[in-house]
């Protein structure tokens, strides 16, 4: 048994793939919280689909070089959370109408772009599906930092999120900036979409993002115990998931998102029964 | 963020002059114009889509006026930190994780300020706000498990723990029995004590020619504000009403019932 453990480690691309998704997991778990508190899971979905155009261009302007593509990504994220966010402010069309025009128009300008590239039925894999496995070195420290940075502006600005998603006409009474609050969490959003992109892709993402909240908000009613454990049922995916990628060749990403989805089931059940 | 107008008292709580706010595009409101001291009560009386909520946000400077102005204690709504704000039920996410206590300690959000967590102060601040809306013992619920008329005190205790001097309820007694309204009444005769002022939107003409101060009748414009028996008289409750209300002699005084006016064929 322990040796069914330790075996993969010993590749470094295993430890790698490993400490990244779980980075990962964690991150996508507790930005995740308010995504499905606020209801936001189309938003997460549309953005992670809406990057893809933006890593195409990188990926076209440095000749399929892997190494710069993070900060495309970002960059594209950032640029589209505060665009949808721009967007939701326009009371002519419904918002998850408007969401659903950009995305899937920002979708198609990315492969239409990547399909200009030769070989891009392998690339396109990567985007959409993640390569986990291929992380490097360099991209999992700047996936460690900056998944601190989400996490420490989710703590600092706590009480101040909870209560502009709680109740937002009595944020405003406070004199909160319900406005520039809901575009940090847009940003944070995007940071995380920008970081999950290389370990489960685009079209998985949003199952990152709100299965373990959904998993954790079917077990507790308190916030910070809510997101503790969505980050618990994330690292326990994303673990188990690379190991039965590992041994049964499964993909990485579809593997993660499975158990994610297996707790979830589980818990439900178990949920049901008891009531 | 959190930046505080400082109260000059010898001014009035309120002072709302020849309000005009457009929402939408649309003429909200026109022409209120009313003033309110420490310790007054005042019932919002009118049909559905009268402008109440919109007069509530005027007021609480959320939404800045086309003519005329609102002032609390002489300066501009909009940074004060003295109005409190209690929801309609039917507006809050029960489901949300959080306890009675974590939502009451929302009302100390400001004082706490950016980047710090509550103090002894604080906790103690809201456990004593929780007493006075008798849900001390509750503190530790998670809000879906109260009692509507709980929830509605608990709502009240944030505003308490806010130190709110003018609270603005949104329909606090709707869908409540009689023992929680009467709950309701026994703390608002308790703010009143201490000089905190209270609008309330009611759909309940009765009540609110029974339990109220003043009342404000409401249909985009302001068609009476002052004691009860003055405003909700016939001629008025017509006008604001149109010809869709049931009426109940009361006393001297017409009481008109539609709770759930808006429709255009009953009446």
């Amino acid at each position: 048994m322990l040796e069914w453990l330790l075996q993969p480690l010993q590749y470094p691309f295993m430890v790698r793939g490993l400490a990244a998704s779980v980075l990962v997991g964690v991150v996508c778990a507790v930005v995740g919280t308010y995504v499905v508190l606020r209801g936001m899971a189309f938003l997460g979905d549309a953005l992670a689909h809406t990057i893809l155009p933006g890593v195409a261009v990188g990926y076209l302007v440095h000749g399929g070089a892997r190494g710069p593509l993070f900060w495309w990504a970002l960059g594209t994220a950032v640029l589209s959370a505060l665009g949808i966010g721009l967007i939701s402010q326009n009371r002519r069309l419904r918002e998850d109408t408007a969401i659903g025009i950009v995305f899937a128009g920002m979708f198609a300008l990315g492969v239409a772009l990547i399909s200009t590239v030769r070989s891009y039925a392998v690339d396109l894999g990567h985007f959409l599906f993640g390569d986990v496995l291929g992380v490097s070195s360099q991209t999992l420290w700047l996936t460690a930092a900056f998944s601190a940075l989400v996490l420490l502006l989710v703590f600092a600005f706590y009480k101040e999120l909870l209560a502009v998603s709680f109740d937002r006409v009595f944020a405003a009474t406070l004199r909160l900036p319900v406005r520039a609050l809901d575009n940090l969490l847009l940003v944070l959003l995007a940071i995380t979409v920008a970081i999950s992109l290389q370990t489960v892709g685009v079209t998985l993402m949003v199952a990152m993002l709100v299965t373990p909240a959904a998993t954790a908000y079917l077990l507790t009613r308190r916030l910070p115990v809510m997101m503790a454990l969505a980050a618990l049922f994330a690292a326990l995916s994303a673990v188990g998931g690379l190991y039965l990628s590992y041994y049964w060749s499964i993909a990485s990403g579809a593997a993660v998102v499975l158990l994610a989805t297996l707790w979830f089931g589980v818990v439900f059940a178990w949920k049901r029964r008891s009531r | 963020m959190y930046r505080r107008q400082r109260h000059d008292e010898r001014q009035p709580l309120l002072d709302v002059r020849h309000l005009w706010v457009e929402y939408e595009g649309f003429t909200a409101l026109e022409d209120i114009d009313f003033r309110l001291r420490n310790g007054e009560r005042v019932a919002v009386v009118g049909p559905n889509g009268a402008g109440k909520s919109t007069l509530f946000k005027a007021v609480a400077g959320l939404l800045s006026p086309a003519r005329g102005e609102v002032r609390v204690y002489g300066a501009r709504p909009d940074r004060h930190l003295c109005i409190g704000y209690v929801p309609q039920r039917s507006q809050v996410d029960w489901g949300f994780p959080v306890t009675v206590a974590d939502v009451v300690m929302m009302g100390r959000l400001a004082e706490i300020g950016l980047f710090r967590w509550p103090r002894q102060r604080d906790r103690q601040i809201v456990h004593e706000a929780l007493e006075t809306v008798r849900l001390a013992d509750l503190a530790d619920r998670q809000i879906s498990q109260l009692s509507g008329g709980q929830q509605q005190r608990m709502f009240i205790a944030r505003a308490l723990a806010q130190k709110a001097t003018l609270m603005l309820m949104d329909e606090p007694l709707t869908g409540l029995d009689a023992p929680s309204r009467a709950d309701i009444f026994r703390i608002l005769d308790d703010l009143q004590a201490r000089g905190v002022a209270v609008m309330i939107a009611t759909h309940d003409l009765e009540q609110a020619a029974a339990a109220f101060d003043k009342v404000l009748l409401l249909n985009r414009r302001m068609l009476g504000f002052g004691p009860p028996a003055e405003v909700l008289q016939s001629d008025r409750l017509l006008e604001a009403y149109g010809g869709h209300l049931r009426m109940l002699p009361l006393e001297q005084v017409m009481v008109a019932d539609t709770c759930c006016s808006g429709g255009q064929d009953h009446a």
